[in-house]
């Protein structure tokens, strides 16, 4: 039989930290976080950074213009509903509008490994060009750099963006009030299930397509119908918990939320069970959620409705005065649950 | 060791039975799943499916039973409470 | 989604959760054994739901947990090798050996690939037939169907690449060392659903007369875990010892036949090391010798290697029910799951795991009600 061992406190040598880069530092969950406040921010030491929103609003005199920058490495390059490129682009437009900004110019930056097909380039940057030209923001400046053959996966690519302000009051996690309204632009989980459903294995019959978008028109719609937005956030990897999540500590308020409102899509789903994936904790690039005060919360929920992009727009839930800096999920029976950041990649599990 | 998700068969293939499978419909999620192991499965039927193999079918009538039995708990615990009072 | 949802409603849940007060009279420790239980019990509330007096605690239900860490070892050695294509379920990828997992095998250039199914891994070796794939076999008996029919088309289809790191374990073994130990405090026993689909549930039967303990087939949505609480605390209090089916929609008392016929064919009953726990006779399953060529222990010679279980960390009291996450000085401290020390911590489905995640902070409303948490 086993021996009995009395339980001694002492632990089997530890993986003690990581010494080296994870896949799940770029996994939007806690390893990422604790790289940015353990190293980035620390040594960056900057006013703007500490404000932990998804870009950074600078002054000129009386105009205020929003700054981002992201780098887009998805693998794979094409999955159904966009590629790299319309990522890129959307991706960085969304960063410009959850500072409540016009989002105007782009950069864009190119890693290219050598031996990186120049069709493929041609199609990712058409993809860029057309998405640009829809959202009516111009790609202004631009670099190319080659990598050596096995120094790249094929194609990086970084963008910047700049836009000018039009929210009249700040659009910040610093914003959150008690009692806001949380609500959510339209189901979730499309975008990392179309994703993975492209990787070996777990494809599906009927591709899931990524719901990749600019939210940019949508947002301003509600800034310019007079909605008080207190705060913005674009759901991206780390899903609808990891943003609720960072505002929740960027704030330090209770977010409560309710599992029977979150909207998921019936294939979305049906994928999350097979691979036991919690839709919450599943990427997205085209999802927002807004913390609105409750007198503007239903106008606001009419006009994102009205908007293509916001036709499934739900109350999830609110700000509580409750216990600072946690989210609360009251589950499909009722039972209350703390929502954390996931430590890395949710990965697919058998049990 | 058991995440295994309820799916509907929509169409079956394969003469061999071990390497029977079929089309399985998970809420709009169509994936191939082996079906060597529930041979007498078949178009409508809901199997059980585990790491890409159906492992058992899903009979409806037993399937109810769950709310029967909170119906009868219902029915003798209002019993209960009358005689209590 | 049919099957499911039915299973996740409040009404029904409170109505549950009344019954069971009003059965339960004197204090009752029962162990789930489902890695897939612990997780929708702590992610639904379903403990928070239940009265004081009882107890639940989180047995060795996730095979991830308890593959010792000799096998990491080996996969380790293995998926390390120039030439392989390492494939494994997900969660498999961040168990800490020594001092390493997959995932930094990955990081630092192996070959190393999730997979949702073995069959997948038989692809992957059908279509590279100049590299080596190993597939890393782990699981219960649900999952024992799956591996087998891999090797048994590998043989048939002649794919002299392909082979397994075999970690499969038994439950029946592990609820009997669980019971036969001497500061056990389970009382009755909420046995894995799917496990019993594929294997059904005349080996309870003993074990039930043995120990004196209750055991009830259970399923996986809140409902059915709330039945099978109710159906295990009313044979308690009754004073009966039966095994008992709440997951009939699933499960036959002889489980599923074809299934079983391919295990025999292509596995073994072994002896096989749990983590935390140590070694317990015949509780695993191993490849035949008609199979051995597939056996990746052999094919790579890692057969021998004998690693020492560091000390315990005392993810063998929690794995055994003895001890809960918070009894751990390291829980939520220096054990997370960024940096798990132990295997319960690792998995998703471990239980400090579970309850880091899910309980970090105490919540007003679980605060009230103090039961197995």
């Amino acid at each position: 039989m086993n021996s009995e061992k009395s339980p001694e406190f002492c632990c089997p040598v530890p993986i003690d930290g990581y010494d080296r880069i994870m896949m799940a530092h770029g996994g939007g969950g806690r390893l990422m976080h604790r790289l940015i406040e353990g190293l980035f921010l620390p040594l960056f030491n900057s006013p703007y950074l500490s404000a932990r929103h998804d870009g950074a609003i600078l002054e000129f005199g009386a105009r205020k213009l929003a700054f981002t920058t992201d780098s887009y490495v998805v693998h794979p390059l094409f999955f159904p509903g966009g590629d790299i490129g319309t990522l890129a682009v959307n991706g960085t437009i969304n960063d410009l509008a959850m500072c409540g900004a016009r989002p105007l110019y782009l950069s864009a930056g190119f890693i290219l490994e050598e031996g990186f097909p120049i069709e493929t380039l041609r199609t990712v940057v058409e993809s860029m060009s057309r998405t640009a030209r829809e959202n009516e923001v111009q790609l202004v400046t631009g670099d190319t750099k080659v990598v050596d053959r096995g120094k790249g996966d094929g194609i990086y690519v970084n963008t910047a963006g700049i836009g000018i302000v039009e929210a009249n009051r700040p659009v910040s996690p610093a914003g959150v009030r008690p009692s806001d309204v949380v609500l959510l632009s339209g189901d979730i989980g499309r975008h990392g299930m179309a994703i993975i459903s492209v990787r070996e294995g777990l494809a599906f019959e009927n591709p899931i397509e990524s719901d990749c978008a600019a939210v940019a028109s949508l947002v301003l719609s509600l800034i310019q119908a007079g909605i008080e937005i207190h705060c913005l956030r674009d759901l991206t990897r780390g899903g609808l918990a990891s943003a609720l999540v960072e505002i929740a500590e960027a704030t330090q308020v209770e977010v409560a939320i309710q599992e029977t409102a979150i909207p998921v899509c019936n294939n979305v789903r049906g994928a999350c069970e097979i691979l036991g994936f919690d839709p919450i904790y599943v990427a997205n690039e085209g999802r927002f959620i807004a913390f609105v005060p409750p007198r503007d919360a239903e106008r606001a929920l009419s006009l994102m409705r009205s908007h293509p992009l916001g036709a499934g727009a739900v109350e999830i839930g609110a700000v509580n005065k409750g216990t600072a800096g946690i989210v609360t999920m009251k589950s499909s029976i009722g039972a209350s649950r703390i929502v954390d950041m996931l430590s890395g990649e949710q990965l697919p599990r058998i049990c | 060791m058991c995440l295994a998700v309820p799916g509907k068969i929509l169409s079956v293939e394969g003469d061999d039975p071990l390497l029977r499978c079929g089309r399985v419909d998970f809420n709009g999620a169509v994936k191939q799943v082996n079906l060597a192991y529930v041979p007498e499965a078949k178009v409508g039927d809901y199997v059980l499916v585990h790491v890409g193999f159906a492992i058992n079918t899903i009979d409806e009538e037993e399937a109810n039973k769950v709310f029967q039995y909170l119906r009868e708990m219902g029915d003798l615990a209002e019993l209960e409470d009358g005689e209590g009072e | 989604m049919k099957f499911i949802d039915e299973y996740r409603g409040r009404k029904a849940a409170e109505r549950f959760a009344r019954a069971i007060r009003k059965i339960t009279t004197r204090p009752w420790t029962i162990m789930e054994i489902c890695g897939g239980q612990t997780h929708a019990i702590v992610r639904f509330g379903v403990d928070t739901m239940l009265p004081p007096e009882i107890t639940l605690v989180h047995g060795p239900g996730c095979p991830v947990c308890v593959t010792p860490v000799e096998l990491i070892e080996k996969a380790l050695e293995i998926a390390s090798t120039p030439g392989v294509v390492f494939c494994s379920f997900g969660d498999m990828l961040r168990v800490p050996g020594l001092s390493r997992d997959l995932l930094s095998v990955k990081a630092r250039g192996g070959d190393v690939r999730i997979v949702y199914s073995p069959l997948d891994a038989l692809r992957i070796a059908r279509e590279n037939p100049e590299r080596l794939v190993v597939f890393f076999a782990v699981g219960f008996e649900t999952t024992a169907p799956a591996n087998a029919m891999a090797v048994f088309q590998a043989c048939q289809q002649g794919l002299s690449n392909f082979s397994m790191l075999v970690s499969h374990v038994l439950v029946p073994p592990a609820m009997e060392a669980i019971l036969s130990s001497s500061d056990n405090l389970v009382r009755g026993f909420l046995a894995a659903g799917h496990v019993c689909a594929v294997m059904g549930y005349t080996e309870y039967e003993p074990i039930a007369r043995k120990y004196g303990v209750p055991i009830v087939v259970t399923g996986f949505e809140p409902l059915d875990i709330f039945q099978g609480i109710y159906m295990t605390i009313r044979q308690l209090e009754e004073g009966r010892a039966e095994v008992e089916n709440q997951y009939t929609r699933a499960v036959g008392r002889d489980g599923n036949r074809s299934a079983q016929r391919l295990i025999r064919e292509v596995f073994e009953v072994v002896p096989r090391k749990w983590r935390g726990v140590g070694e317990i006779p015949a509780s695993g399953l191993g490849l035949k010798t008609k199979y051995s060529a597939f056996d990746a222990e052999t094919r790579f010679g890692v057969a021998d290697r004998v690693v020492e279980e560091p000390s315990v960390c005392i993810s063998g009291s929690v794995l055994r029910g003895i001890k809960k996450p918070h009894d751990c000085p390291a829980f939520g401290a220096a054990c997370t799951p960024e940096h798990p020390l132990g295997a319960t911590m690792v998995s998703s489905e471990g239980a400090c795991a579970a309850y880091y995640r899910y309980r970090k902070f105490r919540t007003q409303e679980s605060s009230t009600i103090p039961s197995g948490v």
